[in-house]
């Protein structure tokens, strides 16, 4: 699905989290949100999801106004930074979530849901973990049954907010991969947070640098590296 | 290193063996004489004539009056104040607002109110004398020395209970999880239903327990708003203390005993689910 962001601005009383911002997220792309802490790319992504609605400016999913869309309406597979399991239901349970709340006249038979809930299960290559709590995961577990949560909800596009923050180097290399693969298997356009300079470089096909509410450059990773257009790029890509 | 004796190793945070023991001690001395004597000595005082005494006792129409006044006070109030305190509680952690401060401090208002004020407070506004107070007299429908102005006073002193409880419960499980349930469709009443209801179940059974407690065994701002009306708006508190003071003894420890009882039964309630559940408390606890 395509993104477009129209003159999207974000005020908090007074102070501008974002100022108007304009970009456009071809579709299936993936995207990194790149910038220090309070730059406004959280922001940023919880306006795509719903969860925020923008002071002024419009968003556009395929061409349609999007703006007024409820959080549900938006149907965004959305990652949250520490991964925002329900940590009173089982893995299984967790996933199936978003299925059995759904309409009954849209929603899977239970035999059908399970039968969904083994093949996400499987996409995310811990097949076993399904009678577990959250609480008895390891980090890279939990942001891989997040991924499964918002997947199974056949979303139109997946959102991410520092989805590897929480982890350890070794395990963040790994899931960086396994982000990529479902990001191409699935085809979904994807928007992912991040500070780090070289998880966005590495993973994304397109790079959004961000400073105190404002875009400061976009581009492929290689543009970015090779022509930083401002001088805050040029110094965040080299820290 | 061998030859430093292992009982030497001990952990930074570990105190002594005497001082362990001294610590216990203390604790359970306090315990004993502070909570349990009492108690045995309310059980020893209600049957001092033999449990055929109490039991007569019990059997009067006045103290059955005001057992079922107990009762049914506790089963308005504490309902009520569970669903305001979600209510108050869900507000105040989920919204920015200005004046939030003062309206926390409104909450806890209850605890820093002298009960009797309260009731005071009650009767002055609902009095006979009283502007409204006067209109539902004439409307055959009186709030003081009657059932609804005792549910208030109840529902006055009990207020902050759940509220109190489910505050910092639900200021540390932030709104991330509520957020993820809205992201995967679910509507709000059933993310309040599926996610916010069960994260905050322990705590508001906690609230709840304590202003049921609270509920039964209120006497100050009762005494004021009930007229005492013995067999009609004297609660067990009330009736409890007018029985010991016509040096009805027996009668007085015998509903102090049932008073107690019922206390007793909501931490056995309590304990038992806890047992219950105790598998998943321990699975979903916070790592």
């Amino acid at each position: 699905m395509h993104i477009e962001i129209d003159e999207i601005s974000r005020l908090f009383g007074a102070t501008a989290a974002l100022h108007p911002v304009s970009l456009s997220v071809p579709s299936g792309a993936l995207v990194a949100l790149l910038g220090p802490s309070g730059s406004g790319k959280t922001t940023l992504l919880r306006i795509l999801g719903g969860l925020e609605f923008p002071s002024s400016g419009r968003v556009l999913f395929d061409g349609q106004d999007a703006t007024g869309l409820s959080v549900q309406e938006r149907r965004a597979g959305f990652v949250f930074q520490s991964y925002a399991l329900f940590r009173h239901m089982t893995v299984s349970e967790n996933i199936a979530y978003g299925l059995k709340a759904r309409p009954r006249a849209t929603r899977p038979n239970p035999a059908e849901i399970s039968r969904r809930v083994a093949r996400l299960l499987d996409l995310i290559q811990l097949p076993d973990i399904g009678a577990r709590y959250p609480a008895q995961l390891s980090g890279g577990q939990r942001q891989r049954v997040a991924l499964a949560r918002a997947l199974a909800i056949e979303p139109r596009m997946l959102l991410l907010d520092e989805p590897f923050g929480a982890l350890d180097a070794k395990v963040r290399k790994e899931l960086r991969q396994g982000l990529r693969d479902i990001h191409d298997n699935t085809g979904l356009t994807t928007v992912f947070v991040t500070h780090d300079q070289e998880e966005a470089m590495e993973l994304a096909d397109l790079v959004v640098v961000m400073s105190m509410g404002r875009i400061e450059q976009i581009g492929r990773p290689q543009d970015i590296r090779a022509r930083p257009a401002t001088p805050f790029v040029r110094s965040f890509i080299t820290a | 290193m061998s030859d430093i004796p292992a009982f030497h190793h001990r952990s930074p945070t570990t105190e002594a063996p005497a001082l362990q023991w001294a610590l216990t001690g203390i604790a359970v001395l306090g315990l004993a004489l502070l909570v349990l004597a009492p108690l045995v000595a309310v059980f020893a005082e209600a049957l001092a004539d033999g449990a055929g005494a109490a039991l007569r006792s019990l059997a009067n129409p006045d103290a059955r009056a005001a057992i079922r006044l107990t009762l049914t006070i506790a089963a308005i109030s504490v309902p009520l104040n569970a669903v305001f305190g979600i209510a108050a509680a869900w507000f105040i952690t989920r919204f920015d607002f200005r004046g939030k401060a003062l309206l926390i401090t409104l909450i806890d208002l209850p605890f820093s109110v002298s009960p009797v004020v309260a009731g005071l407070c009650i009767v002055l506004m609902f009095g006979s004398n009283s502007l409204v107070g006067g209109w539902l007299v004439a409307q055959g429908a009186p709030v003081v020395f009657a059932l609804p102005g005792i549910v208030l006073a109840t529902l006055f002193v009990t207020f902050p209970f759940v509220a109190r409880e489910l505050i910092p419960v639900m200021i540390e499980q932030g709104r991330s999880e509520e957020e993820a349930a809205l992201t995967l469709g679910a509507s709000g009443w059933r993310v309040f239903r599926t996610v916010t209801l069960p994260n905050i179940r322990w705590a508001l059974m906690y609230g709840v327990l304590l202003c049921n407690a609270r509920a039964m065994g209120e006497f100050g701002a009762v005494a004021v708003v009930s007229g005492k009306i013995r067999g009609q708006t004297a609660t067990m508190p009330i009736t409890i203390e007018m029985l010991y003071q016509e040096y009805l003894s027996v009668a007085a420890f015998s509903l102090a005993v049932v008073l107690a009882l019922l206390a007793l039964v909501t931490l056995l309630l309590k304990a038992g689910l806890e047992r219950r559940h105790a598998d998943q408390l321990a699975a979903t606890h916070r790592p």
